[in-house]
């Protein structure tokens, strides 16, 4: 995993901080790049760069959720469904999301494997509700009338 | 309401100046609007004459707990014997808040000049700023800008021709709103779980490391830089309420209001105002009903508090909530507060770290018996169960990630009683609650 | 007042206590058990559990009593109602998911939930309209057994490998109500140390599958004793159920071993739970050896030891208590002696990293250092050269039966004093059944020279007797003098006649042990 191009990441990442542990973020952060999620193997590659055990780098994935502890669909689809995108409709955003996207259930990838969609608690753009995140793409706005011309994009690739 | 636009009149904008304007995103850009002039200045100051500065501006953190900025640079030891660090959260995720994104959007180096200047105050080499995961774009935007400020020499081994030296780095937080707790975001520093640490030790002894440390918020960093050009004077008489609560301030406005977005005003602006004029007031044919007016860790505001509140420090403490971190959530009379409490409550049971254990466990019995109450299966004595767990829950853990959690409940119950008791005595239809 | 000391009051009791200690530790000087599960002694202080939230007279609401330094003139209240008030709540909290399953459990009797809940928990849950969660049996490893369900989350294992084992294998994995003990799959908990998270574990949730559904906690006796795996001396608690060993655990020595024990340790009861002893005194007769009582067989003895004299060979065993040690120099004293103590050396140490001075050692045996010092050599094979052309053979013990089957084949006057008969020992004179160190009270020297008590925790079968009562009887038949009652008795003479000794007395050695006079060790052997 941490060879050539990533472990040349890695070592500019490292002059960042003065232990090497500070580098896991970062360093998980290069793995789902790389692998779309981050798998147990990973992990133990992960501690061993860094000098940490496997089991603490596990403790540490599983403490942030953006970390993907298992495979997820081609796009993964954040939306937030905190208080006040409630207030705003997100509840109505989320089933525009699983028709469109055609995922039978919150958390499932659909049966294409292009999208995997997940509510998630405040995005921290509750003045422009609803906000999504497709992938690295921060949407805002999101309404269920402009759900289906989103994934149309993402499904076709051309987001 | 995004940007661009117009700045409403009773607007007083110092750091939403440039909001929607893309050229001000660039060093040049910035440059050419007076930027880094502050930190060109602050430089050729005694680290202790800029601290002292910055305390006679009245400027008070401006991420939730209001503490005054100068005195926490002061805490920073004044001899320097090991690597002083500033940790720049930016980790906003509370929800209701979004005010440091468009900071970091729109004007990235207002943000890095202000980093720069606490960085010399407190005899820092390095600043940390922690962004939240989920901010992609100004994960972007942050990170151009500081390749611009090490090119221009601003940032580096010499900034500024001063002789001394500045680094900054990003670092990108992976999900976890606890992050925001300056113990926990520095544990998440280091590579850990962001777990807040009990304290003392305080930062400014051990923080990030085990070194002395400072966490300020994006926009009390943002504002520094003003303090230092316009001086302290023209900050600390910025107040229209109580000369405590001076300077700036920039609200999110979201929920059940017209025009949804960030209003900057001054200390001591009407609460009222900010919902009926600013953010346009109610949806046609609707009234309001409550109120959060510091983000959803506060306690909530009917209709009267919210007509009465004034927005600073104490004048939120005078309706029985807190300024907190500006975010305002506003509710009209078709919210279901037993289903927006639930809400809140499962974000708080989401997040806890999982240490303490009434907060780890509280925050998911309280949750399960809203879901509950909510699919009609409440009970009579649930609403003195909610208020004890809450009690419970209060005062008494690491973080106030559990009081947080505690604060909408209680005033929830206390305010909008009749609500629960409708779910309980099934005058009201339940709920569909997915988990 | 002295300045590094503090006065506090805490529960109207006054105690005095160094600068810098907590609340909590000084509660329990002044005779107060703060009730908590996350803070322990040995660990760092994660300030997690909440449990031991007090009154602190001035401060804004409760503090936790593990990390709240005491202070001049401070005033705690742990029972008043806001204290009790929050300990229950946090009982009710933990007890949410907790299964309830005491009757199965095989913390029930020493669980501290159970003992905390029972003392100020309430009555009924109030969390009664939901299922609770439930997460199978994890086996993590080693020797320990993961029930997630009785998980209460006080993180001290983790801390335990974290900062003592300093191999992070534990890990708390999750967040919020979801969040439980992980392993990675990649890992196994088998540190050398690593069983010492079964005793920190407050509750049942690390558990032993040694120890797996043995005995209840209240069946069991408990004794202190010194472990017999290594040199270290680590001070352990042997408790018995039916006479019988069912496991052994750390007791606390904050000088040689703190609150931990390694595995090697604790596993090293299974051979004085042995079944193959011997039970009667045997004498050589027409047709080999035949059972008798013991005062044929000591004057037995008695005329062979009288009855010869030049070279002798002492066989002894590194397990044995210093007290039979002794003995058997003064019981040989006449005789041009050899005397050697096996030691089985195993390469490689097993330190437990975060404590001083703290290892599983490559000298596998309590009591080599009390043999060196009192004039037992290590050239063992020369001694067991020696036993063809000696005129007397003494054995105290088959330590590691190692003999081979013919090792004791030429001596003429064959002594043995042991648990079990090895074949090489059939030839003996006379043969002595002694007790194991389970099953009588002595002493031992660590390897820094520490002398420390064990107590006898299970009686010995048949007619087996403690060595140094056998030696003991043996001596006061061929001089004389008083035999001696006690093992103090014998300590006590020792302690007058061998300056290594010199100083000590078995009333104040106490549980915790003393050193031993280092400058000595010339005397040895000598009652001059």
């Amino acid at each position: 995993m941490f060879e050539g191009a990533v472990r040349k990441q890695l070592d500019e990442v490292l002059k960042k901080y003065p232990t090497k542990q500070a580098a896991l973020l970062p360093a998980l952060w290069m793995v789902q790049q790389n692998k779309g999620w981050i798998p147990d193997e990973a992990m133990s590659e992960t501690a061993e760069v860094l000098d940490v055990t496997s089991a603490y780098v596990k403790g540490v994935v599983t403490f942030y959720t953006m970390y993907h502890q298992h495979p997820v669909g081609e796009n993964f689809v954040q939306v937030c469904t905190t208080s006040p995108c409630n207030l705003c409709g997100a509840e109505d955003v989320v089933s525009a999301l699983l028709e469109a996207t055609g995922c039978a259930a919150l958390g499932e990838t659909s049966p294409d494997g292009k999208f995997t969609v997940i509510e998630v608690e405040c995005l921290g753009a509750c003045g422009f509700a609803t906000p999504i995140l497709v992938n690295d793409d921060f949407i805002e706005d999101v309404t269920p009338k402009k759900v289906p011309e989103i994934v149309g994009k993402y499904r076709d690739g051309k987001a | 309401m995004g940007y661009p636009h117009e700045p409403h009149s009773k607007e007083t904008v110092v750091l939403s100046r440039y909001f929607g304007d893309k050229s001000a995103r660039s060093y040049d850009g910035w440059v050419e609007r007076g930027g880094y002039k502050a930190l060109k200045k602050t430089l050729d100051m005694d680290p202790a004459a800029v601290i002292d500065v910055v305390k006679e501006s009245g400027l008070r953190g401006r991420g939730g707990a209001g503490f005054p900025t100068g005195v926490k640079w002061s805490f920073m030891p004044k001899e320097k014997n090991k690597p002083h660090y500033l940790c720049c959260n930016a980790d906003e995720s509370e929800p209701g808040t979004f005010k440091d994104r468009e900071i970091m959007r729109w004007t990235p180096h207002a943000m890095i000049e202000g980093c720069a200047i606490a960085q010399h105050a407190i005899q820092a080499e390095v600043t940390y700023i922690y962004i939240r995961g989920e901010f992609t774009e100004e994960l972007a935007i942050v990170e151009q800008a500081l390749r611009e400020a090490y090119s221009d020499g601003v940032l580096g081994d010499d900034a500024m021709g001063s002789g001394k030296k500045l680094d900054m780095y990003i670092h990108r937080g992976a999900g976890a709103y606890i992050c925001g707790e300056e113990t926990a975001l520095m544990n998440s520093i280091e590579g850990k779980r962001g777990n807040p640490r009990i304290k003392p030790p305080f930062p400014a002894a051990f923080g990030v490391f085990g070194m002395p440390t400072t966490i300020n918020n994006v926009e009390t960093l943002a504002v520094v830089p003003h303090i230092i050009n316009e001086g302290a004077e023209w900050h600390n008489s910025m107040c229209l309420s109580n000369p405590k609560s001076v300077g700036t301030k920039l609200f999110s406005v979201c929920g059940h209001v017209v025009k949804p977005g960030n209003y900057e005003v001054t200390m001591g602006f009407s609460l009222g105002e900010l919902i009926n004029d600013l953010a346009g007031g109610m949806r046609e044919g609707r009234t309001l009903k409550a109120c959060i007016p510091g983000g959803s860790s506060v306690p909530i505001l009917n209709k009267e508090e919210t007509e009465n509140c004034i927005l600073d420090y104490e004048g939120c403490i005078e309706q029985g909530t807190m300024l907190g971190s500006g975010g305002v959530i506003v509710f009209d009379d078709s919210a279901d507060m037993v289903y927006q409490i639930m809400l809140l409550a499962r974000f708080y049971a989401h997040e806890s770290c999982a240490q303490c254990t009434q907060c780890r466990e509280g925050t998911a019995w309280t949750t399960r018996i809203l879901e509950r109450m909510l699919a009609g299966k409440g009970k009579t004595e649930d609403l003195d169960l909610l208020l004890d767990l809450a009690d419970q829950m209060t005062g008494k853990t690491i973080c106030v990630l559990s009081d947080s959690c505690a604060a909408p409940v209680v005033s929830g119950i206390k305010k909008f009683r009749d609500e629960f008791e409708a779910y309980i005595n099934g005058s009201r239809e339940p709920v569909l609650v997915h988990g | 007042m002295a300045e590094d000391q503090v006065t506090l009051k805490i529960e109207g009791v006054d105690v005095t206590v160094p600068r810098g200690t907590t609340v909590l530790e000084a509660a329990k000087r002044a005779g107060i058990l703060i009730p908590h599960y996350c803070y322990h002694p040995g660990l760092p202080v994660s300030g997690v559990c909440r449990m031991c939230l007090v009154t602190v007279e001035g401060a804004p609401g409760l503090q936790i009593a593990c990390a709240t330094d005491a202070t001049d003139g401070q005033v705690v209240s742990v029972f008043d109602s806001a204290a009790s008030d929050a300990r229950q709540a946090v009982l009710e909290f933990l007890l949410i998911n907790h299964p309830l399953d005491c009757p199965i459990c095989d913390q029930a009797g020493e669980c501290e939930l159970q003992d905390y809940v029972f003392q100020e928990g309430r009555a009924r849950t109030r969390y009664s309209d939901y299922p609770k969660r439930f997460s199978p049996v994890e086996d993590f490893g080693g020797d320990v057994l993961y029930v997630p369900n009785r998980c209460i989350l006080c993180t001290r294992c983790i801390r335990f490998m974290d900062h003592v084992a300093e191999e992070s294998v534990l890990n708390v994995s999750e967040r919020g109500d979801r969040a439980f003990i992980g392993i990675h799959p990649d890992a196994v908990l088998d540190h050398p140390w690593a069983g010492n998270v079964i005793d920190l574990c407050p509750v049942g949730s690390l558990i032993s599958k040694d120890f797996l559904h043995k005995a209840y906690a209240w069946q069991l006796d408990r004794t202190p004793g010194i472990c017999t795996g290594c040199s270290q001396g680590c001070n352990i608690t042997i408790e018995t159920r039916d006479n019988s060993i069912a496991r052994l655990r750390p007791r606390t020595n904050e000088d040689v071993n703190r609150y931990f024990m390694c595995d090697h340790g604790r596993f090293e009861y299974r051979w004085m739970n042995s079944g193959d002893r011997i039970e009667a005194p045997l004498v050589a007769g027409a047709n080999g050896l035949v059972a008798t009582d013991w005062s044929q067989a000591i004057a037995r003895c008695a005329e062979i030891v009288k009855g010869v004299s030049g070279k002798a060979v002492a066989l002894v065993s590194p397990r044995a208590s210093c007290e039979s040690l002794y003995l058997v120099h003064q019981l040989l004293k006449d005789f041009e002696l050899l005397s050697a103590c096996p030691v089985e050396v195993v390469e490689g140490e097993q330190p437990l990293p975060g404590v001083p001075n703290l290892a599983l050692r490559s000298e596998r045996a309590p009591n080599v250092e009390g043999a060196a010092r009192l004039g037992h050599g290590a050239e063992y094979d020369k001694a067991l050269e020696a036993v063809k052309d000696a005129a007397l053979v003494f054995v105290l013990d088959d330590g590691y039966s190692q003999f081979g089957d013919d090792a004791l084949s030429g001596s003429e006057n064959l002594i043995y004093l042991g648990t079990s008969l090895p074949d090489a020992a059939r030839n003996s004179s006379v043969v002595f059944p002694m007790s194991n160190a389970a099953e009588e009270d002595g002493t031992y020297v660590n390897r820094d020279g520490r002398v420390q008590r064990y107590m006898q925790a299970k009686t010995a079968p048949g007619m087996a007797r403690p060595a140094w009562w056998i030696t003991g009887a043996l001596l006061s038949e061929i001089r004389g003098t008083d035999a001696p009652a006690t093992a103090g008795e014998v300590f006590d003479r020792m302690a007058a006649s061998e300056s290594a000794f010199a100083g000590l007395s078995y009333e104040t050695l106490g549980t915790q042990g003393a050193f031993a006079n280092k400058a000595s060790g010339a005397g040895v052997g000598c009652d001059s």
